[in-house]
């Protein structure tokens, strides 16, 4: 088998180059300069996680019952321009966002708390909103002839059947939140941000780098850790993932 | 009991007001099933769904078993009407289970009922409960599908139905089977039953009553039979089609018009007694020969019987064809016709001869009911 065997010198290869890179970051000192950032990386990790934490938790709390009440149907008439409203707010560039929210609320944690959370709901109330109207309207159908009240419908049919796609709005909600964190420090939010930016500006590298690579690290475990809970949450009959 | 009072549905579309039913009167009596039938649009879909409100009626009432429905609480309304749909709308995020018991937990009631009588109906629709209740409607087929669809609706034991299309988007085949069942479960539950279909053959099968509609009005409201021997109008007649005859085939049973006078032989006759009785009974060309349990072993034909001398059992032929006193006589019709024959013997359920069905006795019986009508119209222009 070519392929195959291409594959595993392919493979072999890719191993001789990590630990030769590694062996080369240990011997040139890039190791111990890393090293040297770990506690402020550790106390800034923190800080950013909560940030993305708080904003985070707002914005599905309220983008949740939003999409759920733009999706109603005596909203229906209301739905369509509020949604295009939201579209129009989903291109506004997080960082003049977050500059507007400075200009009104100041510096300091709260407004990136909310810049951040503006940034956040878009995605997820569009995801609820979209999830809730994609179900069938056989589905509607049945489940109001078999006599469930809306209340019930919403709960027992709507959405347990929207759910995989909430989930996938909250996904992308939170990885745009964790990218957009570090942005909060030029308003004097703190978290891996003060690494990049002073890296950027000491044209030191390497503190630049300890801030972006945590900072992708902490989007890739939030996005895995999304995905578990859908994976558990949604049910199995709508639930791609487990079929 | 169903019973329909002058129900209107008024739709306000950007073109103006299109009336989708329009003052439909009619009653379907308890235990019976009725089909609303009818080109689309012509508001037979509508008019199911006024009774369980999913359309709301713009004028009119809906009676069931006697109670003005008007006054009563949709919810309430709905739980006690089984609803069966087209797209069958089974909850992708339930198991069977939880998509059977909906309705008996929507009622409270508690969990051990709601699975015993889970169980209860998947044995009613012929699926076994181990190997499907904890499965998702996605694994299931089609056909499959419908059937919970069908258990679903009648999870509460409500006493009447509202099917709307319900075995329109599943294969022939499986259709038939699904509409045969449908009906032999039907025999035990007796529901009173609405049912909306565009096809005149599922109609005529299923229904006691058919109710056509056209434009928003129904049409004609009677049994199979009738609806098929005297059709109001030319509206009627083109869409129940030319072959509208041929159609009743379906409605009548070889039982009610089996001759119980046949001749036969045993295969111990000579053939000169065979040749006696084909004579005796005007047979024109073979006689039936029966063996000691009188199950038909095999046909003596005139010729053999006039130009050979020996006995019954050394020269026949095999007999092309029996038919059950249950059979109907689109089935009898089918096999005469394939068999190039005008008769065929008729057996009960032991297999044994009780009687012959002839092609004369078919076209007769057909045509009885259009010499009477003829008859009355003649009739009613003298006077």
């Amino acid at each position: 088998m070519p392929i195959q065997s291409m594959k595993g010198a392919l493979r072999a290869l890719l191993l001789v180059a990590v630990f030769a890179a590694g062996v080369w970051s240990h011997s040139s000192g890039l190791i111990d300069d890393f090293l040297w950032h770990l506690p402020d990386v550790q106390y800034l990790a923190v800080e950013h996680l909560w940030l993305t934490a708080i904003s985070g938790s707002l914005a599905i709390g309220v983008a949740i019952p939003l999409g759920i009440l733009l999706s109603r149907p005596s909203m229906a008439r209301w739905a369509e321009s509020l949604m295009q409203v939201l579209n129009v707010g989903t291109t506004i560039p997080t960082l003049a966002v977050l500059a507007l929210s400075m200009s009104f609320l100041g510096i300091g944690t709260v407004p990136a708390i909310f810049g951040l959370f503006v940034a956040t709901l878009l995605p997820i109330a569009r995801n609820t909103y979209a999830g809730l109207k994609g179900v069938s309207p056989a589905l509607m159908e049945a489940a109001a002839g078999i006599g469930m009240s809306p209340t019930q419908r919403l709960f027992r049919v709507e959405l347990p059947n929207a759910l995989y796609v909430i989930f996938a709005g909250i996904r992308t909600a939170l990885a745009i939140n964790i990218g957009t964190v570090p942005l909060a420090f030029l308003i004097g939010a703190g978290g891996l941000g003060e690494l990049i930016f002073t890296g950027i500006d000491l044209y030191d590298p390497v503190m630049m780098l300890s801030g972006a690579i945590p900072t992708a690290l902490l989007a890739i475990l939030v996005d895995a850790l999304i995905a578990t809970i859908a994976f558990f949450i949604v049910p199995r009959g709508v639930n791609p993932a487990r079929q | 009991m169903i019973r329909l009072d002058s129900l209107t549905k008024v739709f306000d579309t950007p073109k103006g007001a299109v009336v989708a039913a329009d003052h439909i009167s009619m009653e379907v009596p308890a235990g019976e099933i009725c089909i609303l039938l009818g080109p689309s649009g012509c508001g037979k879909t509508t008019t199911l769904k006024m009774i369980n409100r999913i359309v709301r009626p713009t004028s009119g009432k809906v009676f069931i078993n006697g109670d003005d429905t008007t006054g009563m609480d949709t919810q309430t309304l709905r739980r006690n009407i089984g609803y069966v749909i087209q797209q069958i709308g089974l909850f992708p995020n339930m198991t069977i289970e939880e998509n059977i018991t909906v309705v008996p937990r929507l009622l409270g009631w508690d969990k051990a009922r709601y699975r015993e009588r889970a169980r209860e109906l998947m044995a009613m629709i012929a699926l076994e409960p181990d190997a499907f209740l904890k499965r998702y409607p996605s694994e299931l087929s089609g056909g499959q599908q419908q059937r919970i669809g069908v258990a679903r609706a009648l999870a509460a034991d409500p006493p009447v139905m509202l099917m709307d299309e319900p075995f329109g988007a599943i294969d022939p085949i499986n259709r038939a089977v699904i509409q045969d069942e449908f009906l032999k479960m039907q025999q035990a539950l007796n529901k009173t039953i609405m049912f909306v279909s565009h096809d005149i053959d599922e109609a005529i099968k299923m229904g006691d009553r058919i109710a056509i509609f056209r434009e928003g009005r129904l049409v004609q409201y009677d049994t199979p039979d009738d609806l098929l021997t005297a059709p109001k109008d030319a509206f009627v007649e083109s869409f129940l089609g030319e072959d509208r005859a041929l159609k009743r085939l379906n409605l009548v049973k070889v039982r009610e018009i089996v001759s119980d006078e046949i001749g036969s032989v045993t295969p111990s006759d000579t053939l000169e007694t065979a040749l006696a009785r084909i004579d005796d009974f005007g047979y024109s060309n073979a006689i039936l020969m029966v063996n000691d349990k009188r199950q038909p072993a095999g046909i003596v034909s005139r010729s053999v019987a006039r130009t050979t001398k020996g006995y019954c059992r050394d020269h026949f032929q095999s007999v092309p064809a029996a038919v059950h006193l249950d059979d109907d006589l689109r089935k009898v019709a089918s096999l005469m016709f394939a068999h190039d024959i005008t008769w065929l013997p008729c057996v009960d359920d032991d297999g044994r001869v009780c009687g012959q069905i002839t092609q004369r006795a078919i076209t007769s019986h057909l045509g009885s009911r259009y010499r009477a009508r003829q008859a009355a119209d003649a009739t009613a222009a003298k006077e």
